[in-house]
């Protein structure tokens, strides 16, 4: 069983982030890292290979290759090769044009399962795994808890808004993972030498005859202005000196709660 | 804007309150608007299509199962084919509602905006960044009707008392695979108490709790201020909760009018689903905490002390 795992190197969430003021692009010019929500869909996809007894898993990612300590992280993790696409022309591109590049990727690939996130830390479309899917004329299933492979076909608890549904589809498909579905390992010492030397091919936007597609020009949308938010203001605060309860429950009192 | 088509999901034989709200906002932009619906009780939702602003609701029947983001995507490309295309089409933030986006956008060949909170006439949509300290406004540039995913609780629902819109069948095409996802059985969690987004109060727990069973606290105090219990999702994630009790940017977004939050941090993410609250209420043992920021009242103190002798105060009333 072949899987691809569509993952995204983004910008530390832990650091400070910032809109360039020109592009309103968002700032990506620090440290890359491997998004956090993707390391589930690789932990994922290592386990089915694994269950399968046969395949391998292959990442995939669009974005600045001058930093690929995310990629490597995930072959360091298990995965075989990484594709990564990488272009100064492919700045601003937008969730479709990012679908179309990396549509084009995977099939080069042609996998029985691509795996994504359900959304990206920094960018958070949401869009990107559905539109792949659509582009590839395959089926989709998002959100989901669990995911079982059983032959040909893949079944899924997705989740609702009120529970789950059990859902199944043929394979191939694209399936995307909440975080929490599996627990990502940590890449071992002897995984992160290995990773040094596992093939990570890259290609650019025109490789993939995608160029016209991509970019900030290519792009459907535009960012107009970016402006201050109506502030909440911090109101009381007090130290709890046993009589927290109390005061909260005035609070409530004074707010007609209570 | 002269034609606008809303996405309206049905549950339960009726449509939701996101689908209400978007459609209440939908008849302030100066346009004829409709929906579109699927699931085959057409005939049923009318009335309440009508009633908040629709003239028409396209209906793309029973989907036999099958997950809605194909094959509705489908028929709305069918009907942009046939009947022309509107000027946006506004889908609401869900699991479905993202699916259907994310489709259409790739069919149609046109851009797709999500996190979308505001939206005006001349186009201009409005997405809170930075948990919300900031708002980027964007628009579309390229032709084709753009597909704008907009956030529960962005705008408030509110009749028109218009007369039933009239009911169109709509279909897609032959979809091949892509609509080969099929739903085989679907659990429901039992709720007691109001629903996390319609509740007027809401006590939320995090990680602050320290274990899975001190969530039994936040239960107790929802249940006596007849509110519901949410949650962080560093909770949810360590299996303490269901899914369903999330509150964040990937969870729920409630406005009720207190919010309690119980040993929680305050993340962005988490903000962006409680930040509109009328009041909110922060226990936290750090006084840096950044829910503190924006809590009118906070409590610097040990969830275990404050929260069990505020159940014993609640529980004399
Ligand atoms: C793409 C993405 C989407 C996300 N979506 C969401 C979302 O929808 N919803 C969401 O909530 N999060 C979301 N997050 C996660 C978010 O970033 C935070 O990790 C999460 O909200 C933290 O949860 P927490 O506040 O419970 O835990 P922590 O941040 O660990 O905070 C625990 C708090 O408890 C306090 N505390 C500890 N002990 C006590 C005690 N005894 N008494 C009182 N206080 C105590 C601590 O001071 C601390 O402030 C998302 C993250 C990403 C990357
Ligand atoms: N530039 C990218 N490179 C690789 N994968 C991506 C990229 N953008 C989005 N994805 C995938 O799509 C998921 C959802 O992203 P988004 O639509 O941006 O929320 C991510 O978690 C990834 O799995």
């Amino acid at each position: 069983m072949n899987i691809v795992v569509c993952v995204k190197q983004i910008p530390d969430p832990a650091a400070p982030a910032s809109l360039d003021p020109n592009t309103h692009n968002l700032d990506r010019t620090g440290k890359l890292i491997l998004d956090e929500a993707d390391t589930y869909g690789v932990e994922m996809a290592l386990q089915l290979v694994d269950k399968a007894g046969a395949g391998e898993v292959t990442v995939v990612s669009m974005g600045s290759a001058a930093d690929l300590s995310g990629v490597r992280n995930a072959l360091a993790m298990g995965a075989a090769k990484a594709i990564v696409v990488s272009d100064d022309a492919l700045r601003g591109t937008d969730a479709l044009g990012t679908a179309k590049v990396l549509a084009a990727a995977i099939k080069r690939v042609n996998p029985d399962l691509v795996l994504c996130a359900t959304e990206s830390s920094d960018g958070y479309t949401g869009t990107v795994p559905v539109q792949i899917a659509e582009l590839l004329g395959l089926p989709s299933v998002t959100f989901a808890k669990s995911v079982t492979v059983d032959g040909s076909s893949v079944k899924i608890d997705r989740q609702t808004d009120g529970g789950y549904d059990e859902v199944t589809s043929p394979l191939p498909a694209v399936v995307t993972v909440t975080a929490g579905v599996v627990e990502p390992r940590y890449a071992s010492f002897k995984g992160i030498m290995a990773a040094k030397s596992k093939p990570v091919e890259q290609l650019t936007a025109a490789d993939l005859g995608l160029a016209a597609e991509t970019g900030a020009a290519g792009a459907g949308q535009e960012i107009t202005s970016v402006v201050a938010a109506e502030s909440r203001a911090a109101g009381e605060k007090h130290t709890d000196e046993g009589d927290g309860a109390d005061k909260i429950v005035a609070f409530l009192e004074s707010i007609k709660v209570l | 804007m002269s034609n606008i088509w809303v996405v309206v999901e049905p549950a339960n034989g009726a449509l939701t309150t996101t689908s209400l709200e978007i459609l209440t906002h939908a008849r302030t932009l100066g346009g004829t608007v409709s929906a579109i619906t699927w699931g085959g009780q057409g005939a049923a939702l009318a009335a309440q299509a009508g009633e908040y602003g629709a003239t028409t609701l396209h209906d793309a029947g029973d989907l036999a199962g099958a997950l809605p983001g194909a094959p509705v995507a489908g028929a709305i490309a069918a009907l942009v084919a046939s009947a022309g295309a509107p000027d946006v089409i506004l889908i609401p933030t869900s699991y479905d509602g993202r699916d259907i986006a994310g489709r259409l956008s790739a069919k149609l060949n046109t851009g797709v905006l999500t996190n979308v909170t505001g939206y005006s006439a001349d186009g201009t949509t409005e997405h809170p960044v930075f948990g919300g300290t900031q708002i980027v406004n964007a628009r579309f540039t390229s032709g084709g009707p753009g597909i704008v995913v907009i956030r529960a609780k962005s705008f408030a629902a509110e009749s028109a008392g218009g007369a039933a819109a009239s009911v169109n069948s709509i279909a897609a095409g032959d979809l091949g695979a892509t609509n080969s996802a099929k739903i085989v059985a679907s659990h429901v969690e039992e709720r007691v108490g109001p629903k996390l987004e319609e509740a007027a109060v809401v006590v939320s727990g995090g990680r602050g709790l320290g274990e899975a069973s001190a969530y039994a606290l936040v239960e107790e105090a929802a249940k006596l201020l007849n509110g519901a219990s949410g949650a962080s999702r560093a909770i949810v994630d360590a299996g303490w909760v269901p899914y369903s009790k999330q509150v964040g940017q990937t969870g729920k977004t409630v406005k009720p009018t207190v919010y309690i939050a119980c040993g929680i941090s305050g993340a962005t993410q988490h903000m962006v689903g409680m930040k509109g609250s009328k009041n909110i209420v922060a226990i936290n043992k750090d006084a840096d905490a950044p829910i503190f920021q924006v809590a009118d009242f906070g409590i610097v103190g040990d969830v275990h002390k404050v929260l069990p002798a505020l159940i014993e105060k609640l529980k004399l009333r």
